[in-house]
């Protein structure tokens, strides 16, 4: 091999060397950081996962405050409310200031893990705007809603067939 | 009346552009003199043509026009009148047609300060801007029409987001804006470029200080940005690896890796294909940045409600530029290596890393920011990237980058001792590990914070006094604008890793209920809360609260008044902090909520060092800015 070559190569090598070691990286990096969003119903059934039912995984709620849920303990900064997406409800705690578009009947994301059946929230974010609501919260409520509107049948259907004597 | 008058004018702007698109990269294609020569006026009368579509549209918002959709939805009667003047680029459609002013105005400025190329050049170079042109226009006029009529008019309007009612959101959309569009002008010399065949070192010459010029804005857009959300979330952070802020960092990282590119092709000849590579790339990263905040397909802490119909648009605007480009791009770029040869210990070495590692960190962003996108796309689900992921990797891509930064400088073009700069910078590195370790052992928190941020200022400051010294020093060598820019920015460097790593590092919170007389200490501050009154704004009603700072000795050091307001028209709740700025360190108090009683919840923040990020920003931005107005960049001779 020529001189000129030899150092092409070892350049080459040298290249992909570091764009492997770059991709391990990034792929570790992304791997430990990621927060998947789920809401309360996909966290009570399980659909979410076990690491995240548990309270391994540190993922994101999101949904809706409840109605007349949210209570702050007197004299601390403990707040509890909880996240609701139209099926399931879970309680949250958070201790420290809310956001100023924090607010009842509003979408809300949290950060945090599951604790006992509590969500214990690291950080919430309200939406930033009057008339927004994040797209990604509108996406799952929207499945959750269209979901809803079909179950009472599908377990209409369930509760009979469970029930031979009823029927006719 | 006026408003058909601005949709005409758009209108009017849009064929123009079309024109100055077509005509004069034919012209130059076939040798027609008189084709050619239709860029340069057609570049002001778009300008003049824009210009006077903004006017109006400031007019109607001055003039409170609820008659037009967009002034309906973006001002308020209340709303004071410094404030109706911004909220022209407050959302969508008057940010578009801000940018489209700003690119019409870097268009004129490319044909007027262009008189020493040769008419072929400059007549490629408007002509790119012109199709740069076409598609913005054609999406304002399109999608996101500002002269759009409501019918009945409006009695009243919906009120400018709380959020953009302030000073520094004024000038920041802009500033980065002018960063952006900046970036237009060495995309468009790099498809002339390619288009011509030829890489003229004399013409990219001519493109250094544009591209310094838009680098040194977007600096300061960036950093306005950050300050802005400093002091108006409340939450004290200065950056958050947010969507938005990262589309607007991905063409600052390869725009800084373009400006040292460029130096090395126009000095040596060298890295000729990459430099116009990374022109396109800026300029599609200042696109990509567009798309991602105008398009709403990102969740973040700034979107606003956004028409995800339009992204469509955006979308292909994008896919035409990009893959035009590349294309362009593989059909044409130089193949022949004819740059001087250069040794493994050179400057060019050293800028060869520091192009690898920006633009590394460039990816990595880029990653980072679309990945969840792409998640989303391909059905796993709906995830976030954390900004621990972001911190991690750009530290360990920025540390190596810092660690050279002394050595570019010293280090001579073509072939070097390697052991000459080590010996120059040895006492230097000694001293900024001494201070590192003295640091580290003095530190009362966040000790290897704290020691990385001064041992890496130390070494970047002492380095680039140590460059200084020689070039003083040196009889003969003249000290010019070029250097001078580039110390200020290496200089800005190391203060921003002061400002950073410190707030990161000594940064105290506390979040809690206080009641009128009751006080907290954080470090030696001590906040005293005395209370809550009322009080009206113009255009909302406030809580204002009053703290009194008080140093170690108990003595007033200021009276900060934090507040929460309530906005008239919509009734959306703000947080305004109570700062009391200092050169070394701020205190900073935002209010939370009531908690019965008179009772507050109050969050408290001593941010150490906090300035330094913007000031050291600021001193990068400059730093771009004096080295455009080097006088060599005016020459058109050939030097060696």
């Amino acid at each position: 091999m020529n001189p000129i070559r030899k150092r092409r190569l070892w350049l080459v090598l040298a290249l992909v060397v570091a764009a492997g070691i770059a991709t391990a990286l990034v792929a570790l990096a992304l791997q430990r950081n990621v927060a998947y969003l789920y809401t309360p119903s996909e966290v009570l059934t399980g659909s979410a996962g076990q690491a995240v039912a548990s309270g391994q995984a540190r993922f994101r709620l999101g949904g809706m405050v409840a109605a007349d849920s949210f209570a702050r303990a007197p004299g601390s900064m403990e707040a509890r409310f909880r996240v609701d997406d139209g099926d399931a409800q879970l309680p949250v705690v958070y201790t420290g200031i809310l956001p100023d578009l924090f607010r009842e009947k509003q979408a809300v994301v949290a950060t945090g893990r599951m604790r006992g059946g509590t969500f214990v929230a690291e950080e919430v974010l309200a939406k930033h705007d009057e008339a927004y609501m994040p797209k990604e919260v509108a996406d799952k409520m929207g499945k959750a809603h269209r979901k809803h509107d079909v179950a009472p049948v599908a377990g209409d259907a369930a509760v009979q067939a469970d029930q031979p004597g009823l029927a006719p | 009346m006026f408003p058909e008058l601005g949709q005409l004018a758009l209108v009017c702007a849009l064929l123009v552009a079309a024109v100055q698109g077509v005509l004069p990269l034919a012209g130059a294609q076939r040798g027609r003199m008189a084709w050619m020569a239709v860029a340069r006026p057609a570049a002001y009368l778009q300008l003049g043509l824009v210009g006077l579509a903004f006017a109006i549209l400031s007019h109607a918002f001055a003039t409170q026009d609820f008659s037009l959709r967009y002034v309906a939805q973006n001002s308020n009667t209340l709303l004071p009148m410094v404030y109706r003047y911004t909220a022209v680029w407050g959302a969508h459609e008057g940010s578009l047609l801000l940018w489209a002013l700003i690119l019409a105005a870097w268009t004129a400025a490319v044909a007027r300060f262009s008189r020493r190329l040769p008419m072929p050049v400059i007549a490629r170079v408007l002509g790119v801007m012109g199709l740069v042109a076409v598609g913005f226009l054609a999406f304002l006029l399109f999608t996101s029409n500002p002269f759009e009529r409501l019918l009945p008019a409006a009695v009243e309007g919906r009120d400018l987001n709380p959020l953009l009612q302030d000073p520094g959101m004024i000038i920041h959309p802009p500033m980065l804006y002018l960063g952006y569009v900046g970036f237009s002008v060495p995309f468009a010399f790099a498809i002339a470029a390619l288009l011509d065949g030829q890489v003229d070192t004399r013409w990219l010459r001519w493109t250094r200080p544009w591209t310094n010029v838009a680098w040194g804005f977007l600096t300061c857009g960036i950093a306005l940005g950050s300050w802005w959300a400093y002091y108006e979330l409340g939450w004290g952070g200065w950056w958050f690896w947010d969507p938005v802020e990262n589309a607007s960092f991905m063409p600052w990282l390869a725009g800084a890796a373009l400006l040292h590119s460029q130096a090395v092709t126009e000095k040596r000849g060298s890295f000729r294909g990459w430099t116009l590579l990374l022109a396109i790339a800026t300029f599609s990263l200042s696109l990509l940045g567009t798309f991602l905040v105008r398009s709403g397909v990102l969740t973040s802490v700034h979107a606003f409600a956004a028409d995800p119909t339009r992204g469509l648009f955006i979308l292909m605007f994008l896919g035409a530029v990009v893959g035009g480009s590349l294309l362009l791009y593989a059909l044409r770029a130089p193949n022949e290596n004819d740059g001087a040869p250069f040794a493994a210990a050179s400057r060019e070495t050293l800028l060869l890393a520091n192009n690898l590692l920006l633009s590394t960190a460039c990816a990595m962003v880029l990653i980072g920011t679309l990945y969840p996108l792409l998640a989303d796309a391909l059905s796993l689900g709906k995830i976030s990237v954390g900004p621990p992921y972001f911190a991690l990797l750009f530290t360990v891509l920025m540390a190596p980058l810092v660690a050279l930064v002394p050595f570019g400088p010293l280090t001579k073009w073509q072939r070097e001792q390697a052991s000459r700069p080590f010996a120059m910078l040895v006492p230097w590195a000694g001293l900024a590990v001494g201070v590192g370790i003295a640091a580290f052992f003095l530190a009362p928190q966040g000790a290897w914070k704290v020691a990385a941020g001064l041992l890496g200022a130390t070494w970047v400051v002492a380095g680039t006094l140590r460059f200084l010294w020689t070039r003083v020093r040196s009889q003969g060598n003249r000290f010019t604008a070029e250097m001078l820019g580039m110390t200020l920015a290496h200089a800005g460097i190391a203060v921003f890793l002061v400002g950073a790593l410190l707030v990161e590092g000594l940064a105290q919170q506390r979040e809690l209920p206080l009641a009128p007389g009751q006080s907290v200490t954080l470090g030696d501050r001590t906040f005293a809360f005395d209370g809550v009154v009322h009080r009206e704004g113009p255009n909302y009603i406030a809580d204002r609260g009053t703290v009194r700072i008080l140093d170690g000795n108990d003595r007033l050091v200021t009276t900060l008044h934090p507040e929460k307001r309530r906005y008239a028209s919509g009734g959306q709740v703000m947080t305004e902090a109570g700062i009391a700025a200092g050169f070394l360190g701020d205190a900073y108090v935002a209010l939370g909520e009531p908690l019965g009683g008179d009772a507050w919840a109050v969050r408290v923040h001593r941010k150490p060092f906090v300035r330094w990020i913007w000031l050291g920003a600021a001193l990068m931005g400059l730093g771009g800015f004096v080295t455009a107005t080097d006088k060599r960049f005016r020459r058109t001779g050939v030097t060696a």
